[in-house]
């Protein structure tokens, strides 16, 4: 049995302008695969990741924001979002989407995969780590 | 200790895969493993063997490619970013029609897969990027 | 238990550097490298959120990306510890976990 690793994949940019949201996203999607304990953190410019009613038609880029709704299925279900982040951008926790996953441990209730913390409690968290994947 | 490298952004353009490769060289000299870098985002552009840089240049891929058949370090290139951006080995060339292939010898191709083994198996694992 | 931060941006276009200060813990050390060294400069609009901010956090420049950007050691802060690239490797070793703030 191979140990299980402690790994937080860091978002701080913004979604379509520059590839690394997506390419993160895919690296995640992958990663669930080999049964880590996996975090996702979102903060400064990270947090537009995660808004509502994107809508790509018009710049012809696939919108991938669907897929965070899918991450339970992949038993990826810590999605922390810095709080500060979305006030510095005028944002609250109203414009993110709703995302959630089914509790196996909990008669598989519905429950919220964004968890809103605060910027001491998200470098409390990044110092939990053992890997950390920045993008 | 063994150390695990990330290199996410393209040559020339960015400084990234050039603080890599020093560090990696003092890595080794220092006596430590680097089993693997991984080359994702633009990284994967430093795996083309078609980059002819001015000759009083440094020559990142050669660089890369001595360093790794010198040491025995695994240059793997992610194959999603890769196709993305026409870099393809001759299995890939030919999966997908294409005439022709330009990974530089002592690169491989492979899936991100790779990236979370190498967080997995190493002690440090270290991104350069922009 | 601590962090190697690396920060390789100019802080004048972009946010990175203060968003690693406000996420330093105790005993976590930052290093500037690339373009990232120019936030070690003396009397910069950042200087006093970065000196602020080290306490308990220590700071290290690259010495090679200092040198190639012509920086002077009288215009670095005197809170910052230049390091080389076997530095560079000997901070990775000695903290838990490195953290780029790409």
């Amino acid at each position: 049995m191979s140990e299980v690793k402690k790994f937080l994949y860091v978002n701080r940019k913004a979604p379509y302008g520059t590839i690394y949201a997506l390419e993160s996203l895919e690296v995640v999607l992958i990663g669930a695969a080999f049964d880590q304990d996996v975090s996702l953190a979102f903060l400064d410019d990270g947090v537009f990741q995660l808004t509502r009613n994107q809508n790509t038609e018009t710049i012809g880029v696939k919108n991938f924001s669907p897929t965070f709704r899918a991450l339970g299925d992949y038993d990826v279900t810590k999605l922390y979002v810095e709080r500060e982040s979305l006030a510095e951008r005028g944002l609250s926790e109203s414009d993110l989407q709703e995302i959630t996953y089914e509790d196996e441990d909990d008669d598989w209730a519905e429950k919220p995969s964004i968890r809103i913390v605060s910027r001491a409690e998200m470098a409390d968290i990044m110092a939990d780590q053992d890997v950390v994947l920045s993008f | 200790m063994k150390i695990g490298i990330v290199v996410s952004e393209g040559p020339y353009t960015h400084q990234a895969a050039d603080t890599a490769y020093h560090f990696v060289k003092s890595a080794l000299a220092k006596g430590h493993e680097v089993p693997r870098v991984f080359f994702y985002h633009d990284g994967v552009n430093v795996s083309t063997r078609l980059s002819v840089p001015p000759q009083d240049e440094r020559h990142i891929q050669k660089n890369w490619t001595a360093l790794a058949g010198e040491h025995g370090i695994d240059l793997v290139v992610c194959i999603a970013a890769a196709q993305r951006r026409g870099l393809l080995d001759q299995n890939e060339a030919e999966r997908q029609g294409k005439d022709a292939n330009n990974i530089a010898e002592g690169f491989r191709i492979s899936g991100l897969g790779q990236l979370i083994e190498m967080g997995i198996q190493t002690d440090r694992l270290v991104t350069f990027g922009d | 238990m601590s962090t190697l931060h690396t920060v390789n941006k100019s802080p004048f276009t972009n946010g990175s550097l203060l968003s690693c200060l406000k996420h330093c813990r105790p005993g976590d050390a930052i290093l500037l490298i690339e373009d990232g060294v120019y936030g070690a400069l003396k009397g910069s609009t950042v200087a006093d959120a970065v000196c602020e901010n080290l306490a308990d956090v220590r700071l290290f420049l690259l010495g090679g990306d200092v040198r190639a950007r012509g920086i002077e050691d009288e215009k670095i802060l005197s809170q910052a510890r230049t390091v080389e690239y076997d530095g560079y490797v000997d901070l990775v070793v000695e903290h838990d976990r490195t953290q780029s703030w790409l």
